[in-house]
């Protein structure tokens, strides 16, 4: 099983990425991810290129296509989706009907200096991709006042955040096992 | 004349044909109605159990984009569930007006509903077949089938409806 990881964030030190790589540390064993680090690359969405997509956004998308399922921590920018992400969902949102996204299962999480963690954007960031077709875990993570939540190596320093976020990748997981399943059944 | 009487009308067995028959929706959505059509049906009527089905994959609507989100887990999620289904528990006909309640599949979720309409038939054509044809419709929570989507309007208030009108006319052909 392979999980895609990708950070809303650019930012060296970003603590959505932080978050990602706190959630691979929960996976159990026999699942691997990638941690997508590539999103500055995907130029400016524009329909007229669609035809024949930038090689950085077909990346993505393969990278997508290749993934049993997508996590996505995002933080949040004047009360919504980081600018740069959207503009990577909407390259892969067409054409819709063959958008990698479809069926595929997703969780959203999020992280945010201010005390709200991140949950607009995060809503937001659901309500797009369930718009895309994604499997869409109904599932929130807002982890508030970012710059306090990790110790030196990176681990979160609040149980009951690490345990909320234990279990949403277990829901991933489970997820991708319900969705192999049904595609095993034909 | 009586129920038991008219039921005799719906006797036997009978082969759906699909030529002739229809499976459409239709929901408010902000103003107007919003339709889409199924056109992969199937359907069967024996001794008065009408039982039928759709594949969801075969919806149209006007909207290419609106395809695949209707496929969706935001909708009815056709990898999960790529049919939906019915069966009748009971059909009362009065005249040509029918009452019927039955139970429907719909994403995984059954739940029991009522449909009202018209049978006409059975009627001999040119060609020596005997057709039996209905024209029904049921009123639907789309929420009671996990079918949860909506967007709220810029000052409140639902953009999609939650109640969601099912229209069905079925043929079938006499066989036995």
């Amino acid at each position: 099983m392979h999980i895609l990881a990708i950070s809303g964030s650019l930012r060296q030190g970003s603590h959505n990425t932080a978050l990602l790589r706190a959630a691979a540390n929960l996976l159990p064993p026999g699942v691997t991810v990638t941690f997508y680090d590539h999103l500055e690359e995907i130029p400016a969405f524009n329909e007229d290129r669609v035809a024949e997509r930038p090689e950085a956004v077909d990346r993505l998308w393969d990278a997508i296509a290749e993934a049993d399922g997508v996590l996505v921590s995002t933080p949040e920018y004047n009360s919504s989706i980081p600018g740069l992400l959207k503009n990577a969902l909407d390259w892969l949102s067409r054409p819709l009907i063959d958008s990698p996204l479809r069926n595929k299962p997703v969780a959203v999480i999020g992280a945010s200096t201010s005390m709200f963690g991140a949950v607009w954007a995060q809503a937001e960031t659901r309500k797009v991709m369930g718009a895309i077709g994604a499997r869409v875990l109904d599932r929130e993570l807002p982890v508030p006042s970012a710059e306090e939540q990790f110790d030196e190596a990176g681990n979160l320093v609040e149980k009951e955040i690490q345990e909320e976020l234990g279990s949403i990748v277990h829901a991933l997981v489970q997820a991708i096992e319900a969705r192999a399943e049904t595609l095993a059944r034909g | 004349m009586s129920a038991t009487t008219v039921n005799e009308r719906l006797a036997g067995q009978w082969r759906f044909a699909p030529v002739h028959s229809a499976a459409e929706f239709s929901v408010k959505y902000v103003v107007a109605k919003f339709r889409g059509r199924f056109g992969d049906l199937d359907a069967s009527l024996e001794d008065g159990v009408l039982t039928g089905s759709a594949k969801v994959a075969s919806v149209s609507v006007k909207d290419p984009n609106l395809y695949p989100h209707l496929q969706s887990p935001d909708f009815f999620d056709a990898e999960q569930y790529p049919e939906i289904k019915f069966h009748s528990t009971n059909i009362t006909i009065q005249g040509d007006h029918v009452e019927l309640d039955g139970e429907l599949e719909l994403k995984g979720n059954t739940r029991p509903v009522h449909a009202s309409g018209t049978v006409e038939g059975p009627v001999e054509d040119a060609g020596g077949n005997t057709r039996l044809g209905f024209t029904l419709e049921s009123k639907i929570d789309r929420t009671e089938f996990g079918i949860n989507w909506n967007a709220p309007l810029p000052k409140g208030g639902p953009s999609l409806s939650n109640e969601v009108v099912l229209t069905v006319e079925l043929e079938f052909h006499k066989v036995s």
